[in-house]
């Protein structure tokens, strides 16, 4: 029988372990859904992305986000997605590829950035680590003290937003404006 | 503190640029607006990852980093909703999603 001692470093690497598996499938399937041709595969990369992202949440304790990216994002966005995809019976894409040109200057721009940003985030983690521990953080109680105290007005500013955007949705993607 | 948030940024990083490159080399409307969901996620995660490193305390202690990374969510959700408005509006006028035919200010 294995000491329970001996299992005690496993549990500490764990989280470690498991954050490294979802950024890995992260970035897999990202490159999946930038990369593929058909649009309902690469709106199914989009969810493997969106869950990976949400375990990532719940790594990182922020709960209430991970849970909430499960709903709004991998339920009811990718749904619209591939509601519109299935409507406009969208197949592979039908001309051929992006030139070279356009591929050759989009990977070093993105590398470019990738490269700086990461190159300029890689010492965060060491530096930040000695931050107090806050226990109520990623809970749903604190945020909605936070939503509906000190974040109010952006709050309704952003359901204003949303409601103008389903007005808009539906006055675009009418038919016709008269009659 | 188990998940390095260093690591958390970069990966953040790498998901942005994946983001853009989607949104530069492809022509179909969905897809770009995908890779734009792509972006706007992975400054979720640094959001998050910057939140979890933040002092409690003050209006940007460690829940506002959560709190803008959940307006975030909600300008997504919105934006979803108007792109593919967008997207349903250009294939009924062209017959096809490809971003290059969209070149006309007005029909």
């Amino acid at each position: 029988m294995i000491p329970l001692a001996a299992l005690f470093p496993l549990a500490i690497a764990l989280p470690r372990i498991a954050f490294w598996g979802l950024a890995a499938v992260a970035v897999l399937a990202a490159l999946g859904v930038v990369l593929h041709r058909n649009p309902v595969v690469e709106a199914l990369f989009l969810v493997v992305v969106l869950l990976a992202v949400a375990g990532i949440y719940a790594l990182m304790h922020a709960w209430f986000l991970a849970v909430l990216q499960v709903i709004v994002y991998a339920g009811a966005i990718v749904v619209l997605v591939t509601f519109v995809i299935m409507l406009l019976n969208l197949g592979p894409e039908a001309r051929g590829g992006p030139g070279v040109l356009t591929v050759v200057l989009g990977a070093l721009l993105a590398l470019g950035l990738a490269g700086l940003v990461g190159r300029a985030a890689a010492g965060f983690g060491p530096r930040a680590a000695g931050a107090a521990w806050n226990p109520q953080f990623g809970r749903v109680a604190a945020m909605g003290k936070a939503l509906f105290g000190a974040w109010f007005w952006p709050f309704e500013v952003v359901s204003l937003a949303l409601l103008a955007a389903l007005v808009g949705a539906v006055v675009v993607a009418k038919r016709r404006l008269e009659e | 503190m188990q998940v390095d948030p260093g690591a958390v940024l970069v990966l953040s990083a790498i998901l942005f640029a994946i983001g853009i490159f989607g949104v530069i080399s492809r022509r179909g409307a969905v897809v770009l607006l995908m890779g734009v969901e792509l972006m706007l996620n992975a400054g979720n995660l640094a959001l998050v990852a910057a939140a979890r490193v933040t002092p409690a305390g003050g209006e940007l202690g460690a829940m506002g980093g959560q709190v803008l990374a959940f307006l975030v969510l909600a300008v997504a959700a919105a934006e979803a909703a108007v792109g593919l408005a967008l997207v349903i509006a250009l294939f009924r006028h062209k017959g096809s999603v490809d971003v290059d035919l969209a070149r006309m200010l007005r029909w």
